[in-house]
């Protein structure tokens, strides 16, 4: 989806702000959000990140840019809990478990988001190292991978670097069976990129999925 | 398993979804509002709350442990970091067996060394030369080798970072006070996709006595990202 979380190239931002002897955590609760997110995430049968990433993009931009990293995180941990009924408001709001209130019956999704999204398939790959390929224009509301100041752009394939799950879910966050593609390296100049305030000796890899790319 | 074998799997999951969503109100994202804006600083008053009450009823369901919690969050804290990076960047300043190994095949070489792990399960290590400086950034997150540096500093989320680092390189690595001649090429990974990039730095002059434990002492995180260099 077309939102503020597709950050590259924008002005605007300031200087980039430096905290020496920088915590780990910052807060105590960034810490326990972290660790839930990592923890409990499974029994919400969300696959992989894509489910997660894209509730956060959801966030309207206004609120995005006013929450921290781990708001963020927060903010997608109480939706999937919320919505798959694995908690009620109620609940969070009395910040107790109510005994009587069933949690649904889950199914848990084939993989776990635990693993990388790593696919052992041999499928015949599409593209070969040193071809050209353009970044397709893909404009949907659903979650995918490829940053925007990539569409539509000439780059060269470097390497493959084997199959994986797309990443990519449809506008409800759901990723519900893999789409195995082959992963490219791509490796694009800063002037296609940039034109005008580009600098020659700039170039720019993105990791793409197959079925982002085609031939130029 | 068969396509309409998943079509059906997709239809009881979307069944299933529906009954949760419904109840979902935007409480969440209205007390996110009227904070200052910045990547990292002034929070909601109640988030700590909020997030204590989440995992309460948690692990009230017996979903959550909250002694795993507190593991995780120590193991991020204490064992997790950069450490652990320079660690391969030393063994391949004085090792060029493995050096080649680790250019060649990140994952596996690192791997030698049991440092791989959740979001750094396939890496892909870059090495800077005299003639070639790399960057690492997430433009679309904050995608980081979590196993070899721990996780990412507030300056790497923040969207002037990953909004700079594509398009503007050498502004962003001159802010971190590192010059780059316009003879050197600059190579910026951004991690889109499941490979998580580890920078190999070159060894500083006048390293050549120390040894692989000495010089381990010396790797920053900074240049392991490629905004500094040794």
């Amino acid at each position: 989806m077309n939102s503020i979380h597709d950050m590259g190239g924008m002005h605007g931002f300031g200087p980039i702000a430096v905290e020496s002897n920088e915590p780990v955590f910052h807060e105590d609760w960034e810490g326990r959000v972290y660790a839930l997110a990592i923890t409990w995430y499974p029994w919400a049968r969300y696959k992989e990140w894509g489910s997660f990433r894209h509730t956060q993009e959801k966030i309207p931009p206004k609120n995005y840019l006013s929450m921290s990293y781990y708001e963020r995180w927060f903010f997608v941990n109480e939706q999937k809990a919320l919505q798959t009924g694995i908690v009620t408001e109620n609940e969070l709001k009395n910040g107790l478990a109510d005994p009587g209130y069933l949690i649904p019956q889950l199914e848990p999704q084939s993989g776990s988001w635990l693993n990388s999204g790593r696919l052992d398939q041999e499928i015949d790959a599409k593209f070969e190292a040193g071809g050209f390929v353009r970044a397709k224009e893909i404009n949907g509301r659903e979650h995918n991978r490829l940053p925007r100041y990539v569409r539509g752009k000439k780059g060269t394939v470097i390497k493959g670097n084997g199959v994986y799950a797309l990443q990519d879910t449809n506008e409800e966050d759901e990723q519900p069976y893999d789409d195995p593609q082959h992963v490219y390296t791509v490796r694009f100049s800063s002037k296609e990129l940039w034109g005008n305030v580009s600098h020659e000796n700039d170039f720019i890899y993105l990791d793409l999925w197959e079925s982002y790319l085609e031939f130029a | 398993m068969s396509r309409d074998g998943q079509k059906i799997d997709r239809r009881k999951f979307l069944k299933g979804a529906a009954v949760g969503a419904a109840a979902v109100s935007s409480a969440a994202i209205s007390n996110a509002q009227d904070v200052e804006s910045a990547d990292h600083q002034h929070v909601p008053s109640d988030i700590a709350l909020r997030v204590k009450a989440l995992e309460t009823v948690l692990t009230g369901k017996n979903l959550v442990d909250p002694s795993v919690l507190d593991e995780v969050v120590d193991r991020y804290k204490n064992r997790i970091g950069p450490q652990n990076g320079a660690k391969v960047v030393a063994k391949a300043w004085v090792d060029s067996d493995y050096k080649t190994r680790l250019l060649d095949d990140g994952t596996a070489a690192i791997g030698e060394l049991d440092l791989l792990g959740r979001q750094g399960e396939h890496m892909v290590v870059v090495e800077n030369t005299a003639e070639v400086h790399n960057l690492v950034v997430c433009t679309l997150c904050s995608c980081y080798p979590w196993p070899t540096l721990g996780l990412p500093p507030a300056w790497y989320k923040s969207s002037a970072y990953r909004a700079r680092a594509v398009i503007e390189p050498r502004a962003v690595l001159l802010e971190f006070g590192l010059e780059v001649s316009d003879e050197t090429e600059v190579r910026v990974w951004d991690s889109t996709a499941e490979m998580r990039y580890l920078v190999l730095p070159r060894k500083p002059e006048g390293a050549d006595d120390m040894n692989e434990e000495e010089l381990a002492n010396i790797v920053t995180r900074d240049s392991m990202i490629g905004v500094a260099v040794l």
